[in-house]
């Protein structure tokens, strides 16, 4: 019978939204973040990490970076890596970042950061002085053979470096490849082929290391892509296809002969990109091209390392969705099967897009209540059978997968995003529904669930949400504020208005 | 089909709604700690058994896995029984054995059930099928409850149960549930089982609803619901209004049966009783509450408390009322 005054709270709450409120608004006047997510620029983040294991003597670790990539203009360029010298050095074109340091040992991390803005006219790198010359290429019989029979074909159909460097790719890539092919694709790659051969016709070619760029991606490797000189300049080749030019998602990062990675004083190195595609707004842009090593603000998510900020990105639309639940049942009323499932399911629709989502969903779950009619009629207890239905549950995920791939529906594939523990439990708890209350229950929880689930995934899709909450996070107080209100609401369900309207009569 | 109320007409008529019921009612006047009291039917029997609240007699509890073997002897010479899981909620997981036939077992409905059935239903049981949040159970093996004849004349199959809001003790409302076929003997409201609002005053019918809509005979048999009269009510009120002392709890359901050899019997207490019985009833249980709440100075026993609720519902008044009428003006509005 505790009866405590409600002011206290309700300051408090006004207090959140409040603080929530200035922030932003502080965060807009002072730093320039727009309101709205139309008034930006979109900029690629792009993060090479690199991992080693030290030795425990000095090492000395250096990575090509891009210089004026083809179109992209660097914005800013940084590194992060605790206790090592840091500088950029160049050599004839080779533009390197360099860390060294007096001792390390045990398995190191070391970051190289840098901002792109995607620019159509961005300068292209001025050349090198002097011609280029064709690097001698030595070839071994039978493959010199091949190969000159190769460069006899294609050069027979065509007029310059350009074309011939296409017919050789339309050769190689051929469906139906012919001896030739086969014997030089068998000794080496692709793109290395390519290059030997070019280089044997006294055509200047080389590989470069091509970034495709999508959004939030991790992990990510280098792709070879050829080039090609022509006389007056590079040109660049899709080896895979032949297509002329650098696709606009595509970041080039190596154009050099050098090595990529060079560790000294350490092994087993390797790199891997991160990439997240950001959104500036153009007065914030001019503002840290004035001052590149200027940071966004003490408390911008943009100061985290990548990989972070792309799963903070995620993370931040979670209270939308909790909201979303909050509002349906407590100011709606839908009888939804577990309390936060719809927003687990609607994450999951944010990584597998609407429709395929519902549909691998539905089918998830449907199998999973037949199997799981058989589990009941095999009378174990609870925890063995939600254990066998989770391992069910990753069958009938497997099973959809390669049967979506084999019918070539990479939808099938999308399953996977599924949170397993969750779809086990919601199918154990549909199914106990379904013999307590019946099918007709099962209905309405189910589409109620769904129904939440769809409307939280559209609230958290919105562009509008996205922007407000990774460049505002102090607007998630306001949520926050909302929520501790709506937990005091006391006044009727939607729902309670049809439940209650036999009451009319006793007005 | 789409048939609604506004708000501001369910306000005036004093209707709860869920969110006021958890915020301004559970919330507030149940403590959490009183919680496994209620439930836990082992020690809901155990607890209102010093407070003089009759429940039916406990024949065993079957804890363990093992334990089930036993369960055979144990019932070689009962001919009715129930077994109910002590954490079940809404009636789930509960077993009637009403008789026998040979080695089989008779439900209300008629058909059997085999002894290996059976001692399946107390394996889930005590799996925690029915527990609230699936955690292990034990199970309560009851004897059989044989309603008063009057009173089972009005329910199909299963045993009609009177079920009481208690409010800081004081009766607040109260209504009957009969079951029927489309409920499948079950008195569980949204199942289909008819709901008969009862006069707190002295226990006569007032009027009646299934699947929330009024009705006036009962859809199996055609008895008029208006005719039913509950005896010995201020005795069932007194039972209702001591368990608020076993328990401590201030907002809660008692429910109760009455047997035709031991008398009104506790069935089971509920802490969070649900909102269905405004539509029996025809009424908000908001100005009832408000008037307890409003009290000065609370009575102490549960005879004075009882009095004062049969006394504000009118009880002096209405010598004959007129049920299925809107003759029962809520004399609560004070």
């Amino acid at each position: 019978m505790i009866r405590r005054s409600r002011a206290p709270f309700y300051l408090a709450v006004m207090l959140l939204i409040l603080a929530g409120l200035t922030l932003a608004v502080i965060r807009h006047v002072q730093m320039g973040v727009p309101w709205l997510p139309g008034k930006q620029q979109p900029v690629w983040l792009v993060e090479a990490r690199i991992d080693f294991e030290a030795w425990g003597e000095p090492v000395k670790v250096n990575l090509n970076i891009p210089e004026q990539p083809p179109g992209f203009y660097t914005l800013t360029e940084q590194a992060a890596s605790p206790g090592y010298g840091f500088a950029i050095t160049e050599q004839q074109k080779d533009r390197r970042a360099e860390w060294t340091i007096r001792n390390a040992s045990g398995p190191q991390t070391l970051y190289f950061k840098t901002r792109l803005i995607p620019d159509a006219y961005a300068q292209e790198a001025p050349l090198e002085p002097g011609p280029v010359d064709a690097t001698e290429v030595f070839l071994e019989e039978p493959a010199a053979t091949a190969a000159s029979a190769l460069l006899q074909q294609a050069e027979a159909r065509s007029s310059g470096p350009a074309s011939l460097t296409r017919e050789l790719i339309t050769l190689l890539t051929s469906q139906t490849p012919d001896q030739n092919t086969r014997l030089l694709l068998g000794q080496e790659s692709l793109s290395s082929t390519l290059v030997q051969l070019l280089n044997s016709a006294g055509i200047p070619a080389r590989i470069a290391d091509g970034l495709k760029l999508e959004d939030a991606r991790r992990q990510q490797t280098l792709e070879p892509w050829l080039q090609v000189h022509d006389g007056d300049r590079w040109l660049t080749f899709d080896p895979r296809t032949g297509a002329q030019g650098v696709p606009e998602d595509v970041l080039l990062w190596r154009q050099t002969q050098g090595p990529l990675l060079d560790v000294m004083g350490g092994s087993g190195s390797r790199v891997h990109f991160s990439m997240l595609r950001q959104t500036l707004p153009a007065l914030q842009i001019l503002r840290s091209e004035a001052s590149s090593d200027r940071s966004f603000g003490a408390l911008s998510l943009y100061q985290l390392p990548v990989e972070q900020q792309s799963m903070f990105r995620m993370l931040l639309l979670l209270p939308l969705g909790a909201l979303v639940v909050c509002l349906m049942r407590i100011l709606v009323g839908i009888k939804t099967s577990g309390t936060f499932m719809p927003v687990l399911i609607a994450v999951a629709f944010v990584q597998t897009s609407l429709v395929p989502g519902l549909a691998a969903f539905i089918s998830v779950v449907t199998l999973g209540l037949v199997m799981r009619g058989y589990l009941s009629s095999l009378n174990l207890l609870l925890v063995s059978r939600i254990s066998a239905l989770i391992i069910l549950v990753l069958f009938i995920t497997a099973g959809i997968s390669i049967i979506g791939y084999q019918m070539g529906f990479s939808t099938g594939m999308t399953v996977t995003f599924f949170p397993m523990v969750i779809l086990a439990w919601t199918i154990e708890r549909m199914s106990i529904l379904w013999e307590e209350e019946g099918a007709h229950e099962v209905l309405i929880q189910g589409a109620g669930s769904l129904l939440v689930a769809i409307l939280a995934y559209l609230v958290m899709r919105s562009p509008l949400a996205e922007h407000l909450s990774f460049n505002f996070p102090e607007l998630h107080l306001v949520v926050l504020g909302i929520i501790l209100l709506l937990g005091q609401y006391t006044g009727y369900k939607l729902t309670e208005l049809r439940r209650f309207a036999p009451m009319k009569g006793y007005h | 089909m789409f048939d609604w109320i506004r708000p501001r007409e369910l306000k005036q008529l004093g209707m709860l709604s869920m969110n006021k019921r958890n915020i301004d009612y559970i919330a507030r006047y149940n403590d959490r700690s009183a919680f496994p009291l209620v439930d836990n039917k082992l020690l809901t029997k155990q607890i209102v058994d010093e407070y003089e609240v009759a429940s039916p007699s406990l024949l065993q509890v079957v804890r363990e896995q093992h334990e089930i073997a036993h369960f055979r002897e144990q019932v070689a010479n009962l001919d009715g029984f129930a077994i109910k899981p002590a954490k079940g909620s809404g009636g789930k997981g509960i077993l009637v054995i009403t008789g026998r036939e040979g080695e089989d077992f008779l439900k209300p409905s008629g058909s059997r059930i085999s002894l290996a059935d059976i001692e399946r239903h107390l394996s889930n049981i005590l799996a925690g099928l029915y527990s609230l949040g699936g955690s292990p159970d034990v199970a309560v093996i009851e004897a059989l409850v044989r309603s008063e004849p009057r009173l089972s004349a009005y329910s199909h199959q299963g045993v009609p149960d009177i079920r009481i809001v208690v409010f800081k003790g004081y009766p607040v409302m109260a209504m009957l549930r009969l079951a029927t076929q489309a409920s499948d003997g079950k008195a569980n409201l949204h199942q289909g089982a008819v709901g008969v609002g009862l006069n707190l005053a002295n226990g006569h019918a007032l009027n009646a609803v299934q699947f929330d809509r009024p009705i006036s005979e009962h859809p199996d048999n055609g008895l008029r619901l208006s005719d039913i009269r509950i005896d010995n009510w201020r005795y069932l009120l007194g039972m209702a209004s001591r368990c608020y002392e076993a328990t401590g709890l201030g907002y809660m359901g008692v429910d109760l049966v009455v047997d035709e050899t031991r008398g009104p019997l506790l069935l089971e207490l509920n802490a969070r009783p649900g909102l269905a019985i405004q539509i029996a009833n025809g009424q908000g249980l908001l100005p009832r509450l408000h008037a307890v709440e409003a009290l000065k100075r609370p009575h102490l026993t549960p005879e004075e408390r009882v009095h004062w609720a049969m006394g504000e519902a009118g009880a002096e008044e209405i010598m004959q009322p007129r049920p299925l009428e809107t003759s029962f003006a809520p004399a609560l509005h004070a």
